[in-house]
């Protein structure tokens, strides 16, 4: 009796997505790793590599490495499951919904640093609405709304600067995501 | 804009040619959402209106525009508010220890002066009803 052997064909696109959630990984735990005066302000990093996978492959693709990233990345933190990882994961599928939208924006006039700000908006919004919900089931939340709001406009500006910038340096080669 | 020193301007050039008109349309109005938020979140509206309490029935109720002085009576005696653009305060009061007027002014949402032994209370109301008190 031979054991019977499950084969996964893989294909070049997840070879892609591998490789892309890694280096978002990667970035999220230089996230991680950079100390802030409050908690939930970052400055979302591994966002950079959804955009310029988004720019790049499609929605779908980035979606795709975000997920991988939320969970490979909160796995390396150790806060799978934890509250922390719910929040990112809220605040990722709140800033791919937006993105699904604002990816239709006419590229001539809206570029990479509008998506940046418009995700990083969402990201937030989703975050606060769900600890709202669930965690600190209080309206007292919402007064970290202003705190946050700026972080995402400095950061979001920040963040589709450098994916502007990536883009415009290197428009094909694919080592800028390593 | 301020004119940026030469130096800082020319490192910022290769970075402001990489924002689209919309670009900055959006940032302009995530900046200035972030900004009002401020005001929003924080004080639940501008102080807006002096509420004026005697026997906890409403004795006045004062739009915060203009100067003006309100005597109210209580038990012991005249109660005296003033109020002035923007806030108000217990300017003099019968009662014997004398909180209510050392709290001086009060301009946020929220904010109340008791003078309990007279049953004189001013409170400080914006649009939104700001808590007094939070249970939970």
């Amino acid at each position: 009796m031979t054991a019977s052997v499950i084969e996964l064909p893989v294909t070049a696109a997840d070879r892609r997505i591998a490789r892309l959630a890694a280096a978002a990984v990667g970035l999220s735990l230089v996230d991680a790793a950079i100390p802030t005066p409050l908690p939930g302000v970052k400055p979302g990093l591994a966002n950079i590599v959804t955009l310029l996978v988004l720019h790049r492959y499609g929605w779908g693709t980035a979606a795709w490495v975000t997920g991988l990233r939320v969970v490979a990345g909160s796995i390396l933190l150790g806060q799978f499951l934890a509250p922390g990882f719910f929040l990112s994961l809220t605040g990722a599928v709140a800033s791919l919904l937006v993105l699904a939208g604002a990816r239709h924006l006419p590229a001539r006039h809206f570029g990479p640093v509008s998506w940046s700000l418009l995700a990083a908006l969402a990201h937030i919004g989703g975050q606060l609405l769900l600890a709202r919900a669930w965690l600190i089931p209080h309206d007292g939340v919402f007064l970290l709304a202003p705190l946050f709001a700026a972080a995402a406009v400095v950061f979001g500006t920040a963040n589709g600067l450098i994916v502007a910038r990536l883009l415009a340096e290197a428009p094909l080669a694919e080592k800028t995501h390593a | 804009m301020a004119p940026l020193p030469a130096p800082l301007r020319e490192r910022l050039s290769p970075w402001l040619a990489l924002l689209r008109p919309g670009d900055w349309g959006v940032f302009l109005a995530a900046a200035l959402a972030a900004g009002g938020s401020f005001p929003l979140f924080w004080q639940g509206g501008l102080a807006e209106r002096a509420v004026i309490r005697q026997e906890g029935a409403i004795f006045a109720q004062v739009d915060l525009h203009a100067r003006r002085r309100i005597e109210v009576a209580g038990p012991l005696g005249t109660t005296v508010i003033a109020i002035e653009p923007g806030r108000a305060r217990v300017v003099s009061d019968p009662g014997p220890r004398q909180y209510c007027v050392r709290q001086g002014w009060l301009s946020r949402p929220g904010e109340i002066a008791i003078c309990a032994p007279n049953r004189v209370s001013l409170a400080i109301a914006g649009r939104t009803k700001a808590y007094d008190s939070l249970s939970y």
